[in-house]
């Protein structure tokens, strides 16, 4: 296998799964509590919200990359509070790809995981709060489990979103092999150079590969968690 | 005594109004009215599911909800359990978790020690521990769910409905659980109910609801003689259902003899062997009053009783009367004329002829 991939190529899968598994997990507390407060809350600028999160679906890549680089970068608001206090530069790094992947995903993470919270049957939550759950007890046992098939749905979709990631990613991190090129990166920067379609191949094939051993984990485990939550 | 439930509230529901106050201190406290009386909202509102726009409720002496104190009792502290309508257990667990699961949270020292096995011998669920709800039957989930209620050790167990969403069949198979809950477990029960039937076979205190009023509260059978049965539930097949074992077969006329609390009845030849349990039901419409032992009737099964309650005068001239036989209720149907004619009263001792009995099934 490591004859049939360059080490450059090798380094660019690494980093793609890397940062798209990355930022699934990390959205993935953001997305349920937005996804909670979208599905259940009831205040004032819930539309604003809504919108805000929905952004980055309609806008075009490219114009969420800049903004990111706008406030994330070094000379950023956010990014010069996080750099003089945490120590976190994002700016051409793997991690600001993981936000810029992670932004881009976040939408499709949360649509997916309010749906399921929308399904889930208040009347349960009350069944269990007059046997004596609390409502943080009830989330946790009763609502969690009821909407995991959606939320497993969720990361997948942020996971495949963050894998072919393009726009954005180069906006703000730019296409440094080995610290912020990923798959999508690395096959366009092949098909910039003569006698790269080969490599842009090979990283394609790879690509549809990942797409679609994600999407058959997907279906496999909302298989295995729908038997077992099967509703009456 | 304590009451067991006090309520008086005042509760707004869009252009409907919720107006009701009553206090028991009965076993089965029965809530009998048509569907959109407000039964239900009345008991959403003692499992604390809504808040009331105001009023008290207080339960076996503890405020749960006083508006004018700002006292609001939230439903997962209120130690009231809730059989709903449809049983409402969680698909994601068995039925063993979904038993258990309210026993995580009820108080190590409660005294109404509904403990596990008893609860499984009480309803005869055992051998569904290991299932998941969506593989049980109707009458089975709402045994369970009425489980779960009672290991969550409540000192008050709600009942909405709970047989409504079964058939015949099943209802017949849950109704003496509940009968068996009501006499063995020491948790008092508020038990909504549509039916007759149901009522007055298993209410010990009956509060009837209307348009969103109580317009009556008391003993069953002094609120039947008040009110009528018919009158208020627009039920035609009123009857009462009777708790019978099979004593044996009289072989020269294919008859099979019942003993029931009331007295041996006698019915068409079953299949049944001798010491099998039934249940029968007999119409209002079948039972026919004497003052004295009748002599020289064709009818088989004639009960003595003592008259609980007479109802008001249906439209139509139909009175229902409520009898005691040996401790079972028995519905009977007649035209005021018969009542004036044979001077009855509650207290009047008498004899039920009945024309008809139909088994119901075990």
């Amino acid at each position: 296998m490591s004859d049939w991939l360059s080490p450059e190529e090798w380094t660019a899968v690494r980093l793609s799964l890397i940062v798209a598994t990355t930022a699934m997990l990390a959205s993935l507390p953001f997305g349920l509590a937005v996804a909670w407060l979208l599905a259940r809350g009831r205040f004032w600028g819930k539309s604003i919200l809504d919108a805000v999160v929905h952004l980055p679906l309609i806008m075009p890549p490219v114009v969420t990359g800049y903004l990111l680089l706008i406030w994330f970068g070094r000379r950023g608001p956010v990014g010069q509070f996080l750099d003089e206090y945490f120590g976190i530069v994002l700016s051409f790094r793997w991690t600001g790809a993981v936000l810029a992947s992670a932004v881009m995903g976040f939408p499709l993470m949360v649509r997916a995981i309010r749906l399921s919270i929308e399904a889930v049957d208040r009347k349960l939550e009350d069944a269990a709060g007059t046997l004596g759950a609390n409502p943080s007890y009830v989330f946790l046992v009763v609502t969690l489990p009821l909407c995991l098939p959606g939320i497993l749905v969720g990361m997948i979709l942020c996971f495949a979103k963050a894998m072919g990631e393009f726009g954005a990613t180069i906006t703000f991190v730019s296409n440094i092999p080995g610290e912020t090129q990923t798959l999508p990166s690395a096959i366009y920067t092949f098909t910039q150079v003569p006698n790269g379609d080969a490599g842009a191949m090979r990283l394609t094939l790879i690509s549809i590969a990942i797409s679609v051993a994600a999407l058959f984990v997907s279906e496999w485990l909302a298989r295995l968690v729908g038997r077992r939550i099967a509703v009456e | 005594m304590n009451p067991v439930i006090e309520i008086a509230i005042r509760h707004r529901l869009g252009t409907f109004e919720l107006d009701a106050s009553f206090a028991s201190t009965g076993r089965l406290t029965a809530l009998f009215g048509r569907s959109g009386s407000g039964k239900t909202s009345l008991v959403n509102i003692i499992g604390g599911l809504i808040a009331p726009t105001e009023g008290r409720v207080v339960i076996d002496g503890q405020v749960l909800v006083d508006t004018q104190a700002g006292v609001f009792v939230p439903k997962h502290r209120r130690r009231i359990g809730y059989v709903f309508q449809e049983a409402r257990l969680f698909p994601h667990l068995t039925v063993r978790q979904n038993l258990l699961f309210g026993r995580w949270f009820a108080p190590r020292d409660a005294t109404t020690g509904s403990e596990l096995p008893g609860v499984l011998d009480l309803l005869g669920i055992g051998h569904l521990l290991e299932r998941r709800p969506g593989a049980l039957s109707g009458g089975e989930k709402q045994r369970v769910a009425i489980g779960r209620a009672l290991l969550s050790k409540p000192r008050l167990l709600l009942m909405d409905e709970p047989l409504a969403s079964l058939d015949e069949a099943r209802k017949a198979e849950i109704l003496p659980y509940i009968e068996r809950l009501r006499d063995e477990i020491g948790v008092p029960i508020v038990y909504v109910s549509h039916s007759v039937a149901e009522v007055v076979r298993l209410a010990t205190t009956l509060v009837t609801v209307d348009q969103g009023r109580v317009t009556a509260c008391g003993s069953t059978g002094e609120v039947m003689s008040r009110l009528g049965v018919g009158g208020l539930s627009g039920a035609v097949e009123a009857g009462s259902i009777i708790e019978a074992r099979v004593a044996g077969h009289d072989e020269d006329y294919d008859l099979t003899r019942l003993a029931t609390r009331a007295g041996t009845l006698q019915v068409a030849r079953s299949a049944m062997p001798p010491g099998g349990r039934v249940r029968v039901r007999i119409l209002a419409s079948d039972v026919l009053i004497s003052l004295g032992p009748p002599v020289g009737v064709s009818a088989l099964n004639v009960l003595p009783g003592r008259i609980m309650g007479i109802g008001e005068r249906a439209t139509g001239g139909a009175v229902e009367l409520l009898i005691d036989c040996g401790g079972e209720k028995l519905l009977a149907r007649l035209t005021a004329k018969s009542v004036d004619a044979l001077g009855l009263a509650p207290g009047s001792a008498v004899h039920a002829v009945i024309k008809s009995v139909s088994i119901e099934g075990p």
